[in-house]
């Protein structure tokens, strides 16, 4: 589904990615593991457009789409969840998810339902502005709001920092879910590579922006050496 | 106890004028982070074409009204869209002296076109005449009224879009959180070009019911925009709300001053108000106690 | 301070030369003696300047000279320490002020003394401003100081008989005194204030030559860049600051003392918002930061406007709207430089002639390798 070709990008004089490639299929979880400064959110910026590459390619389902604008991705099925979680502070729980799903032709008010049944924290709060929210509901804020964009991809940045494991298995878990029922594809970006590789069916692992390894996420998670050289566990 | 009161009344009804300016100061801060000091420039040159319609070639006076309403909202957006862009991102000291080296050039406009001399301005209700309550006179005109009325209609309309309509939801997206209102397909240039061009129109009103009944030169605006400001500032730069007691603040600190001390000194009062407020709360009076987490 | 005799009696000596090899490389050593030669050579440029040209011209170098000053003043506090100021305009409005009511009352006065009196007023001014700026930044810098800059004019109409009200000041200029009379003869003599003016220009050139290059300098640079490292290394932030307003308020006090001998008036009219702005178009024009920047800003600031205004006036305008060109051309002046340019002349000039030196070592590494 989507497909990243020999990305090459620097931020001016610095070589963040440097030719780096992987394939995201539909009904699949990747996850993109490395330390920090790897280049691991400077792919999933790449992917989304709001970084251009200086090479490559980044194409969904066959077309290409990296010279796109950063704003056309979300009808062309993309949500990206960024680094930090990107919750609109100054907004209510509810403006947030109404802009998930702003852009999609057909969108419905009551459609926020089902993030409600999903997240039953977030129906409390719906009306309370969204600087009240403790860090594991605005990561379900966000991630709720990017559903309601009914994405086929979704990139998923550090989800699970600062936040307690058992709300992090939550999250992951609905995610899992989510993939299994319904094709999406996830290309999820994180630090905490054990966790990661536990909902992941694929592993791809950067290293000062080069791939150093793609597998399966079991055969990852059961390679010491190479866990003990990047993934720090 | 009458002159208290006259001032008072007068000092209420400009106020409200000083907030509308000072609102159209916060909405642009809001959305690009930049004090538009053109902002009482354009509002003038807005006003001068409706005067040209009205007065030079005797339209209605509605007509030079919405002229002058939509001509601000134009201008703002072109504002934005050619020269501000430039500047959104980089040093703040840029977009700072552009918006001044904008002002200047406005003003000067003015003059070469209409000349520097005073000139008379209608008012489209009777701005002579108070109201008797009981045994007290209230020096509020019926052009006050009108003036206190427009002001609130207009901020009930623009409350009202952003709070209710999809757009309002764009635009505060935009400027409370670019990239992430990027990345939910939100086109943030567009948004702040329209903030910039609501800004405009609402200056632009501020602009005329200023004038009305009163007289314009090309600096007419010059007071409102330290005044607007300082109201502006006064609410924290954040709040709307903060911006409408601002004006307050700064129309009847205005009114005082004029009546009990002397003209010349108010816009040095303005600034004294400004310099113990921040002394006092660096972040204004209603500074938002939201820190901006994520 | 006998600076003007100083420069009265050298100026006739050559500048640098001097008695060979030991006095050369004592100059080229010292920065401060190699500015210093370098003003006095500028000197004698102007002298020589002044003689050549006839009245008008002179007007024009004698404004030229009281722009300097507040210019320099000026960009050292916007461009090297980072603080914008928009009440410039007002600063140097105290020091023509006080030179104006000084002189309405006691001409006797030695004329350096009047221009210290003015220097300190504006000083004081600037202390105040500064102490209450320096907790302010940015647009609220810009708007505080544009209210003082709107707002000055008010107070001297407000004290209208100390100040002249609407009316304003006539000034007298002072009269040369009887040594430079006997020196320079009559010719020299309805130069004077020119003269006077530049040489007062000059001295707060050099002196700021020298303080920006100091470890003043050096602190203000580093506040103007990072605040947070700065104070980490034990720099006392407000005071640098409200250093640095004083110093240029100072030199806008001396600029203003002059502005007020050479255009004989100081009403309010001539110190409104547009000269403030004029101020920071010609810094940010000649670029910030750059006192060089600043002379030059300083001279299309005393030779552009009259051309303007004539251009207008010929083109039929009456004179009241004639005289907004001006205005508006510096106003577009200031958008298109901060768009296209925002280093200005010297600046932009610098990088250019930096960029190429940069690709001819290059080209002259990769040749030697290859």
């Amino acid at each position: 589904m989507l497909e990243v070709r020999d990305v090459v990008t620097t931020y001016g004089p610095v070589l963040a990615l440097d030719g780096v490639s992987l394939s995201v299929p539909a009904g699949r979880i990747t996850a993109v593991l490395g330390a920090n400064g790897a280049g691991k959110t400077t792919l999933l910026r790449t992917v989304s457009g709001l970084v251009r590459p200086k090479a490559g390619a980044v194409e969904l389902d066959g077309k290409d789409i990296t010279r796109l604008p950063v704003e056309a991705m979300v009808q062309r099925g993309m949500a990206h969840v960024p680094e930090g979680r990107g919750v609109i502070a100054e907004l209510t729980v509810a403006e947030n998810l109404k802009l998930g799903g702003l852009f999609r032709k057909g969108a419905k008010d009551s459609e926020a339902d089902e993030v409600y049944d999903l997240f039953p924290a977030l129906r409390e709060r719906r009306d309370r502005s969204a600087h009240t929210l403790s860090g594991g509901e605005r990561q379900m804020l966000v991630v709720g709001r990017a559903l309601l964009a009914r994405p086929r991809v979704l990139l998923l940045d550090e989800p699970s920092l600062g936040l307690a494991p058992r709300v992090v298995a939550q999250i992951f878990g609905i995610v899992r879910d989510l993939v299994d029922r319904t094709g999406l594809a996830v290309l999820l970006v994180e630090q905490n590579a054990k966790s990661a590789l536990s909902i992941a069916d694929t592993g791809v692992v950067l290293n000062l922006g080069r791939v150093v390894a793609t597998d399966s996420a079991d055969a990852l998670a059961a390679d010491e050496q190479l866990r003990h050289a990047f993934l720090g566990f | 106890m009458q002159q208290f009161l006259n001032l008072t009344t007068t000092g209420i009804t400009f106020g409200v004028l000083y907030a509308a300016f000072a609102l159209c100061l916060v909405l642009i801060f809001r959305a690009t982070r930049i004090i538009n000091f053109a902002q009482g420039a354009q509002a003038a040159f807005t006003t001068y074409l409706a005067y040209e319609l009205v007065v030079e070639r005797d339209q209605p006076y509605w007509v030079g009204f919405l002229v002058a309403l939509v001509a601000g909202f134009l201008l703002g957006a072109f504002i934005e869209r050619v020269v501000v862009r430039r500047v959104e991102t980089g040093p703040e000291i840029n977009a700072v002296i552009v918006t001044l080296g904008l002002f200047v050039a406005l003003e000067a406009l003015i003059g070469i076109l209409f000349g520097q001399d005073f000139l008379g301005f209608p008012a489209p209700f009777d701005a002579s005449s108070g109201f008797a309550v009981g045994d007290t006179q209230i020096a509020q005109t019926a052009n006050d009224r009108y003036r206190i009325l427009s002001v609130l209609v207009a901020l009930g309309l623009l409350v009202a879009l952003f709070r209710f309509t999809d757009v309002g939801l764009r635009l505060r997206a935009a400027a409370f959180g670019q990239e992430v209102a990027r990345l939910l397909g939100v086109r943030v240039g567009r948004m702040l070009t329209l903030g910039w061009a609501l800004a405009g129109l609402f200056g632009s009103l501020a602009g005329v019911l200023i004038a009305g009944g009163g007289f314009i030169s090309p600096g007419f605006m010059q007071t409102s925009v330290i005044f607007g400001f300082v109201a502006a500032v006064l609410g924290g730069l954040d709040s709307f709300v903060g911006a409408i007691v601002g004006g307050l603040v700064l129309g009847l600190t205005q009114s005082y001053v004029a009546g009990y001390v002397d003209g010349d000194l108010v816009n040095m009062g303005a600034l004294a108000v400004l310099l113990v407020v921040l002394l006092a709360k660096p972040g204004g009076l209603f500074s938002s106690s939201v820190a901006r987490k994520v | 301070m006998t600076d003007t005799s100083e420069k009265a009696s050298t100026k006739v000596t050559p500048a640098g030369g001097g008695s060979g090899g030991g006095a050369l490389a004592a100059l080229t050593r010292s920065r401060g003696l190699r500015h210093l030669a370098l003003v006095l050579a500028a000197y004698v440029g102007i002298v020589l300047l002044l003689q050549l040209f006839g009245d008008f011209r002179d007007t024009q170098l004698a404004t030229m000279a009281y722009f300097v000053p507040a210019a320099a003043g000026l960009t050292l506090l916007t461009g090297v320490n980072g603080q914008i100021s928009l009440g410039h305009g007002a600063l140097m409005a105290v020091g023509a002020y006080t030179t104006a009511a000084i002189l309405d009352r006691a001409d006797l006065t030695p004329f350096i003394l009047v221009v210290l009196a003015s220097v300190a007023a504006a000083a004081v001014v600037g202390l105040l401003v500064g102490v209450a700026a320096a907790r302010l930044h940015g647009p609220y810098l810009a708007g505080a100081t544009l209210a003082l800059a709107v707002g000055l004019p008010g107070i001297a109409i407000y004290f209208g008989d100390l100040f002249g009200g609407e009316q304003g000041l006539r000034v007298r200029p002072p009269d040369p005194p009887a040594w430079f009379e006997d020196l320079a003869g009559g010719d020299l003599g309805r130069t004077y204030p020119a003269l006077l003016g530049w040489a007062l220009a000059l001295s707060v050139l050099w002196f700021l030559s020298n303080l920006v290059t100091s470890r003043y300098g050096r602190q203000w640079r580093a506040v103007r860049d990072d605040e947070v490292a700065a104070s980490l290394c034990g720099i006392d932030l407000g005071r640098a600051r409200v250093l640095a307003f004083v110093v240029s308020a100072a030199c806008a006090g001396v600029g203003g003392a002059l502005l007020a001998v050479t255009s004989r008036l100081v009403a309010p009219t001539s110190v409104t918002l547009v000269l403030s702005l004029y101020l920071l178009t010609a810094i940010v024009l000649g670029g910030l930061g750059s006192l060089l920047g600043a002379v030059l800003g300083s001279a299309i600031l005393a030779f552009l406007p009259t051309v303007l205004t004539n251009r207008a006036l010929d083109s039929g305008l009456d004179s009241a709207a004639a005289a907004n060109l001006a205005p508006m051309v510096f106003g577009l002046v200031l958008v298109v430089v901060m768009l296209a340019a925002p280093r200005g002349i010297v600046g932009t000039t610098r990088i250019a002639l930096l960029s190429r030196k940069l690709k001819k070592q290059r080209a002259a590494a990769l040749a030697s390798r290859t």
